[in-house]
């Protein structure tokens, strides 16, 4: 399936399968590298000192997940692309993630409550893969676990203090999760869906706490596993990737 | 990485590999953010051995996102470069990194540099007064491994180097 990943591929081309090592790896760099970069945006702009700090942290930890796993994923591929190459080179076309990390953060309860659903998803993700027989990804797995539960236990008492706060608070919070909830099945398509109901039981747990309540309407959206997005992910690629497209292989 | 490449190191002339003697270069190379720290103390080094004529240091990254170790990757690469030796920087994911693997030398020394030590979070300190229950201000510091806390008796302002 590698043919998928070229830098003009029409459209049409077949589906990305996740059962392919390389693609799978790749699709979950893309998940951290494009989560990384949106977290980046509230640097010197967040509500108060600690959380900047907190979302730099944050950010940081997504973009050496994504580091380790493209690394290990040009590795698995054969052909002599590096981290760069994978992040770098590739078009919004190629890229995989999933279609919540890619919505723009909005407000401060917009991106928490994204990197609640989000880090919940993780911490199940990094805890099945963990016990992987490619010793290279379990052994970023494990560490990426004990990283995405400092995540949730941070981000998971935001919902509940927002939703759980005043009337504006609760009012935007609960805003959040009406825009975002359809972007979650996705994150359980193919391979995934094994953790879905830890995920519902977390997820579940904590907007009970926070007096929100989950959406009834059940649309769902799908299509950045594929490589379909949204408008939100060129200009962000963009950004990303202006410097090393202006002067090709350019090191710090 | 070519060490060639680096500043303030010219070309090396290849020497026979002592590996007890590189083994001691690269264990006293210390971590750039928390400099009381060296490698060995955050028992980060995996492997040293020789091939090809060339020393080929294994280690395990701390945090995923940790900018350290791009920088001890170089430090690796030049300290062995001034003790004329060809080398390499290998990263090994499995298993992943503990504060376990801290050593006992390497606890008491974060303690007196003034950043708590990683205990579990009901046994930290205050390291300048030696106070119990500090407060926690945020789980997320100035780097990536540690939390910030604020002494419940003398108000001191500390990292807490988390356990991971």
């Amino acid at each position: 399936m590698s043919e998928y990943i070229l830098s003009d591929a029409p459209q049409g081309t077949p589906s990305p399968d996740l059962g392919d090592h390389f693609i799978f790896l790749l699709a979950h760099a893309d998940d951290n590298m494009v989560l990384a970069q949106r977290l980046g945006e509230w640097i010197s702009k967040a509500p108060e000192l600690e959380e900047d700090i907190a979302m730099g942290n944050f950010a940081l930890d997504h973009l050496g997940v994504a580091r380790a796993l493209y690394t290990h994923a040009g590795e698995v591929e054969g052909k002599g692309r590096g981290e760069d190459k994978l992040a770098m080179y590739r078009s919004e076309r190629e890229f995989m993630n999933v279609l919540l990390v890619e919505r723009p953060n909005g407000d401060f309860a917009h991106t928490m409550v994204r990197q609640f659903l989000f880090d919940a998803y993780q911490v199940e993700l990094w805890s099945y893969l963990s016990g992987s027989d490619d010793e290279t990804l379990a052994g970023i797995a494990g560490r990426a676990l004990k990283e995405a539960t400092y995540h949730l236990r941070h981000s998971s008492a935001w919902v509940i203090r927002l939703g759980d706060g005043t009337d504006e608070s609760n009012r935007r919070t609960q805003k959040a999760l009406d825009r975002l909830w359809k972007y979650t099945a996705e994150l359980f398509e193919g391979e995934s869906e094994r953790y879905r109901s830890a995920w519902e039981s977390t997820v579940a747990n904590v907007f009970d706490e926070a007096h929100m309540a989950i959406p009834e309407d059940p649309y769902q959206r799908s299509g950045g596993r594929r490589g379909f997005h949204s408008e939100h992910l060129g200009f962000l690629i963009a950004e990303m990737q202006w410097m090393q497209r202006s002067y090709p292989g350019l090191e710090w | 990485m070519d060490a060639t490449q680096l500043p303030g190191v010219g070309m090396v002339n290849p020497v026979a590999i002592d590996v007890d003697r590189a083994r001691a270069v690269v264990s006293a190379i210390v971590d750039p953010e928390i400099p009381v720290l060296t490698i060995a103390d955050l028992g980060i080094l995996r492997s040293l051995e020789e091939e090809d004529g060339r020393v080929v240091v294994t280690i395990t990254p701390t945090y995923s996102g940790c900018p350290a170790m791009g920088q001890i990757t170089e430090d690796v690469v030049t300290a062995l470069a001034r003790a004329d030796y060809q080398a390499e920087v290998r990263m090994r994911h499995d298993p992943p990194w503990t504060t376990d693997w801290i050593t006992e030398d390497g606890m008491r020394k974060l303690d007196a540099f003034g950043i708590a030590p990683p205990t579990a979070q009901h046994d930290v300190v205050c390291p300048k007064c030696r106070e119990s229950e500090p407060r926690m201000v945020s789980f997320f510091g100035s780097t990536a491994c540690k939390a910030l806390m604020v002494c419940s008796s003398c108000g001191e302002p500390f990292g807490y180097f988390k356990r991971f």
